[in-house]
């Protein structure tokens, strides 16, 4: 399965690993928010706030119906439009008629990952609507024709000096990597798309189902512009971005800028939702919120991963996942990438389509130590290794190296009996010596070894392993043993 | 007199670092603690599990409980195994009759990790080992974050007369082994693992020490490869250095 780039897993983490801006980017940011968020959650006063937030998620999360249902009744009083869209397809569609209902023609955004999930640019492009990515980030990535490869900085793939030749190809400005000279020719360049846009979609951080907005967390204040200006405000949220309470979205709210950018609050946070009212000087007069399944019920009823829908999305275990920090996020093929990607996008988009995902990590368990409301990624990837594993109707899943299955039924078999396991170590121990060198290590291995022996070398097996060793060596000094015979 | 250990040794020690075990075994009797071998143990499930075959891993599982049922202190020096034991069995007897997951559960408490044992149930930080060289210490992933043990081993090792305990950058990031993805995606493993190599090599170190052989099996072959000269070894090789055996 092949990426937004076009290119499978391994193939675009080898192209991560070569670039050397990528490398540094990554290295930078890892070691100042990964870093810095463990410290946080360390220096945190309320311990108990991440699971009292990951309970209430949970709480949330079951009666998700309930939830849903006041958000959308709070935001119909407030005037607003809800649209619970079943899949990719028909949250576009809405959003299009949308867009036709009211002549727009140039969009100005906010950043939204679940636009890109659902491809919503390009379905407006296509109906020859301006889309205008106004987060700096997405903006750049706009300009350059590329994909994002970070949640929360998609353009961490590129170097200044790329994002100043850029600049000064499509901005027609004078070539300079300075950065606040650069932020400064893309504030002008949006703030004239700004004035001139009829609708402005944005995503939604956390809705609250008490209080019928939807918050949107920035520190551009492009988002506020977005959802200020321009007579239409267009929200996307999956089914899962909303709380029940005004507390819960406190505490989400808290830990999602703790988590994603080390700040106890971002510079802004917008509460929206709801067509401007008759004395209002500004605002929408028109806003939708669009609430997309596309995947995710048939996660919420699977008691195994239903704890992914607790994500926040703010990128916490992409700043300290090793693999993420190497091969960056373009590997991922989807806009979700690091390791809630590796779980989110196979169960959204197919596992074995997506195999490479659920078994290209290391299981370190940093994720899980970082993650704000303590998602167990771990877990959930060994689950889906699982269904990888032995197939799995119900994710429509069929066995994915049916050698591989087939190798561990063997193992099973040899790892029953003792006296075969080590008649076994002794076969092995002889057949390795063609391939043992004088040095005593092994440094080149055919079948699977061989990806072993492309970059290490291996210890070869021994001749006397430790069993053997403690009945000639051991055991007439710890003669207990001898009566012992579990088993 | 101390409680018997039963010893649980990893597949990996046994059939390729028996040095290891041997070591091991000699900072017990250096204590006078009585050990004992169950000679049927071969593996814990870890390779099966962690690529999803969870009911191969069951059947070793199962096998481990047997062989193990009796035993009243089970030390590994693996850090992965043990926190396979404690945290991974009973999720692979989660649908069993009440009686078996208690058994299961139970038998993960009395597993302890070899550099555990000793600080936290021995009290023994001191055990009269010699070592002289500039040592650092890997955290292996399994057992800093799913055991919690990061100070037990350099407690430890800052008792080893003649040995300096110099801390790398980064000690705590995974060395890029991962059981079957080393193999699986060779790149990626390979940049995880030079990463930590460079690491080891700025802190100055002349050896680095680990309490997970496979983590150190990774770090070594890459090592030789590469052709540094910087030595790999389990902690209890360097803890059996030295001093007064018993």
């Amino acid at each position: 399965m092949s990426g937004p780039n076009g290119l499978p897993y391994r193939e675009g983490a080898r192209q991560g690993l070569a670039n050397q801006d990528l490398q540094k980017n990554l290295k930078n940011l890892q070691n100042r928010f990964g870093r810095g968020a463990m410290k946080y959650w360390a220096s945190l006063p309320d311990q108990e706030q991440r699971d009292r937030t990951k309970r209430q998620r949970m709480r949330t999360l079951e009666n998700l119906d309930v939830a849903l249902s006041l958000l959308a009744t709070n935001i119909e009083k407030a005037g607003g439009h809800v649209y619970f869209a079943k899949t990719a397809e028909d949250a576009v569609n809405y959003t299009l008629r949308v867009a036709r209902k009211n002549e727009v023609q140039t969009v100005v955004k906010g950043k939204s990952m679940t636009s890109e999930e659902i491809g919503l640019d390009e379905a407006l492009e296509k109906n020859e609507i301006e889309v205008v990515e106004t987060d700096l980030g997405e903006y750049i990535i706009q300009l350059a024709g590329d994909t994002s490869s970070h949640i929360i900085a998609p353009c961490i793939h590129l170097d200044r000096r790329k994002i100043g030749r850029l600049f000064a190809e499509k901005l027609d400005i004078a070539y300079t990597d300075d950065p606040p000279t650069l932020t400064q020719a893309a504030r002008t360049a949006l703030r004239r798309k700004m004035l001139r846009a009829d609708m402005g979609i944005t995503g939604c951080n956390i809705a609250c189902a008490t209080t019928g907005k939807i918050s949107l967390v920035s520190n551009e204040g492009n988002i506020r512009m977005a959802t200020t200006m321009p007579r239409v405000h267009l929200a996307l949220m999956g089914i899962e971005r909303v709380a029940a309470t005004m507390s819960e979205h406190q505490e989400l709210l808290q830990l999602l800028t703790r988590g994603a950018s080390l700040q106890k609050i971002s510079t802004y946070v917008s509460y929206t939702g709801g067509a401007k009212l008759a004395d209002e000087p500004d605002g929408p007069e028109e806003f939708h919120l669009v609430i997309i399944d596309n995947g995710r019920s048939a996660i919420l009823a699977d008691e195994e991963f239903r704890e992914v829908l607790a994500c926040i999305r703010c990128g916490a275990c992409l700043n300290i996942c090793p693999v993420y920090g190497r091969i960056g996020g373009h590997a991922y093929q989807s806009p979700y990438s690091g390791p809630i990607g590796a779980v989110v996008t196979p169960l959204l988009r197919g596992i074995n389509e997506h195999a490479d995902l659920c078994k290209g990590e290391t299981l370190c368990g940093a994720c899980l130590d970082i993650c704000p409301v303590k998602n167990d990624l771990p877990r959930m990837l060994l689950a889906l290794r699982r269904k990888l594993a032995y197939g799995d109707k119900k994710w429509q899943t069929r066995v994915h190296k049916p050698l591989e299955k087939i190798s561990f039924k063997l193992w099973r078999w040899l790892i029953t009996s003792a006296p075969l396991y080590r008649l076994a170590l002794r076969c092995g121990y002889l057949l390795q010596k063609p391939f043992v060198d004088k040095d005593g290590k092994i440094s080149k291995m055919m079948g699977p070894g061989a990806q072993w022996t492309r970059d290490r070398d291996l210890p070869p097996l021994a001749g006397e392993p430790f069993s053997t060793r403690w009945k000639k060596k051991h055991s007439h000094r710890h003669p207990q043993s001898n009566e012992v015979d579990h088993g | 007199m101390h409680t018997k250990v039963t010893l649980f040794v990893q597949c990996l020690i046994d059939s390729m670092f028996p040095d290891v075990g041997d070591a091991m075994v000699d900072v017990f009797d250096r204590l006078n603690v009585p050990l004992e071998y169950p000679e049927k143990q071969t593996c814990c499930g870890q390779p099966a599990f962690n690529s999803g075959y969870t009911k191969e891993a069951k059947v070793a599982a199962q096998r481990f409980v047997e062989i193990f049922a009796d035993a009243e202190r089970i030390v590994c020096p693996s850090g992965s195994c043990v926190n396979m034991v404690r945290h991974h069995y009973p999720q692979l007897f989660a649908d069993d009759p009440v009686e078996v997951r208690m058994r299961v559960k139970e038998i993960g408490n009395r597993c302890y990790e070899f550099s555990e044992y000793l600080t936290d149930v021995l009290g023994a930080v001191n055990i009269g080992a010699e070592f002289s060289g500039r040592v650092t210490y890997h955290d292996s992933c399994h057992l800093l974050r799913g055991l919690g043990i990061a100070e037990q081993p350099r407690k430890l090792l800052e008792n080893v007369a003649g040995l300096e305990l110099i801390e790398m950058n980064d000690s705590d990031v995974c060395c890029g082994f991962g059981g079957t993805f080393s193999v699986n995606y060779p790149e990626i493993s390979t940049a995880l693992v030079d990463e930590k190599i460079d690491n080891i090599l700025v802190s100055g170190a002349d050896y680095v020490v680990g309490c997970d052989v496979s983590c150190l099996m990774n770090i070594k072959g890459r090592l030789l490869r590469r052709g540094e000269n910087v030595e790999v070894l389990h902690l209890a090789e360097v803890l059996a250095a030295g001093g007064n055996s018993a």
